[in-house]
């Protein structure tokens, strides 16, 4: 299975990557066209990325990604806050006097949801390696190729999305609760290139390479595949899962048909939830179905908390970690079995549903105007998707039957080698990721204070977010590349608009 | 939340103010008046009280003892009787909003502030912060950079610490890190007592805690901060003040937003919900506003009355003063006798549980004993006073229904300010 992926990514990347003069004829052309970029008028709503559910509070503070859906109701509001309550709560290990708040670990990268989705909003990496700082809100996943035919069978059915490495489990936990050892730390070391734009302007990328420091259960399989993530900003999640599955599929070209150079494929996932495959949309690599198996996956791997979708209260410890199975739990009786009690787990998915997306801001600004532009002549809405309809949500009209502007078709494509890290997770091969939404993206340094983007926070601002993108991405991001000044700086304020 | 600029929109098509039903309605401006108006007292009362907490403060400083450390915890249970009672403008004012978090925010990892039992220091820290002591260190990282904190500043405090790296619980200003430092860590669980920090943590020459010098310090920066902050909303409520000016809008029919929206928020969600359904659903001691110094009912009940006061349209100031005016009452009464009579009755229903709460823990069991597990009664005491604090809510929006403010706001149905985005 994962062969042929890559087969099928060489056969996407080969016209783009080695001929030169394909992609010479697609950046003249854009260059000509971006000397008058047709305008793209503004839709009614359009200012309102979230349609009716766009929040209307103020977003001129960090709170501006903290917002409930609007028109969510008094008793939304409710469950939002209690859910917020219980997003924010530090969790501690068991036993303890308060059994409902206890089950922590016994190994963990946090101790709440908030502490990584800080202000609801993106993580971020270390400003240095451990012991100077702790990586909060980033950590690696780790995972290694199938061993059995068994194992290759739980992949090709979409049981499972990797096959986790024998000793540490999905991912690196760096905290343990007292008594136990963490299982390491992870390590950055960065490289600096620099990348030359068509007027001569030198801009540097810094490129990450990534291993583990001080691992205490032996050395990893030689064949474990890293692959680091920092938590994504939570606004809209709830729009995106109301998406109708057929909207996003329609949008899938995983033979590049069109011959556009983009292919654009789905995850497929298992869905514990409903007991069968299903439509990837949450996650760096469309690896979960739902927001609600995103969050289950979350209180497992990341603080090692069981709920009704992921059981364990062991979380993420293995066979090789004796110690750390029979370290003490959380479930209780009272919690129906679990740590986190399915009521509590369902306020907190409702939370996280609820997170509102904010206004569009400068919308009407002509430089705004001229980098949307700039956006569709460089043909990045062919990933970045404008906008959807949402469907009907049970129990929650203000999410319902909404136009949204998300820019994102949640669809995986090829990125190159550059953004690659080479573990495939799913369908998703070790170079593909989703094309991640831009709602809110404007907002990232009022709400987190940096503006460190893609999934391992390399990037250190849009524009070298934008540079990093390959393979499928190579044309806009060589058409970019060849902008001038002006013309960069606008497509950027219309991209920060959104 | 704030409806304001949502409701800016749909409220200019509102007919409800000039009905003929209206018999005696007041109009919409002098509502938002009266509104204003309490505002500004009930500020300006709480700045008042932070004033005298700050002069107690010094008091302690200047004289450790446990009389002066009982003074100044008796003059913050003071400073909060105001205080709580301006609760009712949130949520429909974004200035009020924007701020808040800057003067009330909980819940706090305090081992960011001072010392901590070693029982909290094990939870193993994921958070940075968690056990930084600030009072005890001169340099601390955040976010893996080292931060001067040699000097305590008010700048430190707002700009550097408060809500560190992002953690929300890294609350370093308001009420609750004044509570902190008064009152301690309370390390009761849902057993009876609050914190138990001794006068000498303030005692330069038989100190006890460590640092006394630098807690005394942030004590006293930290209730400068408070002071300057309430000065800060008093202002906006003032003749030329923001957030007077913003519910004057539309001939004050903004303020009729900002008022249900709030009520019914604070009522329901804030209230009801966050505040006190999560504590009686995981039973844990942390879970109550004013956790070190055990004064959570009274939180809970000046809310209460808080929202009585904006509803009537009177509020009765710390010197016994009355400010009044017309109310959102006499509005909802002109349209809707029986909607008024309804809502009236709603809040002294809530009143009503919020005096058994206060009973109670005047009695000697207090909100976090109230919320623990196997405590029937007092499971049900705070369970009732939800019910009444929800049963309120519903009230608030048959009101909005009988002003005919009735809109997605409130109701989440299709936009009237936007109506093309639904196709």
């Amino acid at each position: 299975m994962l062969t042929s992926h890559r087969q099928r990514a060489h056969r996407l990347r080969l016209p783009l990557l080695l001929v030169p003069g394909v992609m010479a004829i697609c950046v003249a052309a854009v260059a000509v066209r971006a000397g008058e970029p047709a305008i793209v008028p503004n839709e009614p709503g359009e200012e309102n990325p979230g349609g009716n559910a766009t929040t209307q509070d103020s977003i001129d503070t960090r709170e501006a990604f903290s917002h409930f859906s609007h028109g969510i109701g008094f008793e939304g509001e409710a469950k939002f806050k209690v859910g917020n309550a219980i997003f924010r709560k530090l969790w501690i290990s068991a036993p303890s006097s308060t059994t409902s708040s206890d089950g922590l670990g016994p190994m963990y990268n946090s101790r709440s949801c908030q502490s990584c989705h800080l202000k609801d909003g993106r993580g971020h990496p270390p400003a240095a390696n451990f012991p100077a700082d702790t990586a909060e809100s980033m950590f690696l996943r780790l995972s290694i190729p199938p061993q059995n035919d068994e194992q290759r069978r739980l992949l090709a059915e979409h049981r499972v999305n990797t096959i986790n490495e024998p000793t540490y489990g999905e991912q690196l936990q760096n905290i343990a609760v007292q008594g136990l050892d963490n299982e390491g730390h992870m390590h950055i070391d960065y490289k600096e290139q620099p990348v030359t734009l068509g007027d001569g302007t030198v801009v540097g990328l810094r490129r990450p390479t990534y291993s583990i420091d001080g691992l205490k259960y032996g050395p990893l399989r030689p064949d474990t595949m890293l692959s680091p993530r920092i938590a994504a900003p939570m606004i809209g999640v709830g729009l995106l899962e109301a998406i109708p599955e057929d909207q996003i599929r329609a949008k899938a070209d995983p033979d590049d048909k069109d011959k556009d150079g983009i292919s654009g494929r789905t995850n497929e996932i298992w869905s514990a939830e409903n007991g069968k495959v299903a439509l990837g949309r949450f996650g760096w690599k469309a690896g979960k179905p739902s927001v609600s198996e995103q969050a289950a996956s979350a209180f497992a791997g990341d603080m090692g908390l069981s709920s009704p979708l992921a059981p364990t209260p062991s979380g993420d410890c293995t066979q090789a970690q004796p110690a750390c199975l029979d370290a003490p739990n959380g479930n209780t009786e009272r919690d129906g079995g679990f740590e986190v009690s399915p009521k509590l787990f369902d306020q907190v998915v409702l939370y996280s549903q609820n997170l509102a997306v904010p206004p569009r801001r400068n919308f009407n600004d002509p430089e705004v105007a001229r980098g949307k532009a700039l956006f569709y002549a460089l043909r990045c809405q062919s990933c970045h998707t404008p906008s959807f309809m949402t469907g009907t949500v049970t129990n929650q009209p203000h999410l319902s039957n909404q136009k949204i502007w998300p820019y994102s078709d949640l669809l995986l494509h090829d990125m190159g080698e550059g953004l690659a890290d080479n573990r495939p997770e799913g369908v998703a091969d070790g170079r593909e990721w989703r094309t991640p939404p831009l709602w809110g993206i404007g907002l990232t340094k009022l709400v987190s204070g940096h503006t460190l983007f893609l999934h391992d926070g390399r990037a250190r601002n849009l524009e070298e977010a934008i540079l990093w993108h390959g393979a499928e991405a190579q044309a806009a991001r060589d058409g970019y590349a060849a902008l001038s000044k002006t013309d960069r700086e606008a497509l950027i304020k219309f991209v920060e608009s959104l | 939340m704030d409806m304001l600029r949502a409701l800016a929109a749909a409220v200019v098509t509102l007919t409800a103010l000039a009905l003929p039903a209206a018999v005696d309605a007041p109009d919409a401006a002098a509502v938002a008046k009266t509104y204003a108006d309490i505002a500004e007292a009930g500020y300006t009362d709480s700045l008042e009280g932070a004033r005298k907490l700050r002069t107690a403060i010094d008091t302690l400083i200047k004289t450790p003892t446990d009389a002066n450390l009982g003074a100044a915890r008796q003059a913050w249970i003071d400073a909060r009787v105001p205080y709580m009672q301006t609760e009712a403008f949130r949520f429909g004012n974004t200035i009020v909003d924007d701020w808040e978090g800057r003067v009330n925010s909980w819940p706090l990892d305090e081992g960011l502030i001072d010392y901590v039992s070693q029982e909290y220091v094990d939870q193993s820290p994921a958070n940075d912060l968690y056990i930084a002591n600030v009072i005890a260190n001169p340099s601390i990282k955040i976010a893996g950079e080292p931060v001067d904190t040699s000097k305590i500043t008010k700048e430190l405090l707002s700009d550097k610490l408060q809500e560190a790296g992002g953690v929300e619980s890294n609350v370093a200003t308001g009420y609750h890190a004044i509570e902190f430092l008064l009152w301690g860590q309370d390390l009761n669980g849902t057993g009876p007592g609050a914190g138990n920090r001794p006068a000498t943590d303030y005692d330069v020459k038989n100190c006890t805690g460590g640092h006394c010098e630098r807690r005394a310090q942030y004590l006293e920066v930290v209730t400068d901060l408070l002071v300057d902050d309430l000065t800060f909303m008093v202002a906006q409520w003032g003749a030329d003040g923001a957030a007077r000016k913003a519910v004057m809008a539309d001939d004050g029919r903004a303020a009729l937003v900002a008022i249900f929206k709030g009520l019914g928020s604070l009522s329901y969600g804030e209230m009801a919900g966050e505040r006190m359904k999560l504590g009686l659903l995981i039973h844990d001691p942390e879970e109550e506003q004013d956790c070190f110094s055990d004064n959570t009912h009274n939180a809970l009940y000046y809310d209460a009355v808080g929202i009585r006061n904006v509803y009537v349209g009177s509020y009765k100031r710390t010197d016994g003063t009355i400010v009044s005016g017309p109310s959102p009452s006499d509005l909802v009464r002109a349209k809707s006798a029986e909607a008024d009579k309804r809502t009236r009755t709603a809040l002294d229903e809530t009143m009503t549980r919020m005096e058994a709460i206060v009973q109670r823990a005047d009695g000697g069991e207090h909100y976090d004993q109230m919320i623990g597990e196997g405590n029937d009664a007092g499971n049900a005491l705070v369970d009732q006073a939800i019910q009444s604090l929800i049963a309120q809510s519903k009230e608030f929006e048959r009101d909005i229904a009988a002003l005919e403010l009735k809109s997605i706001e409130f109701e989440g149905s299709d936009s009237l300010d936007n109506p093309i985005s639904v196709r």
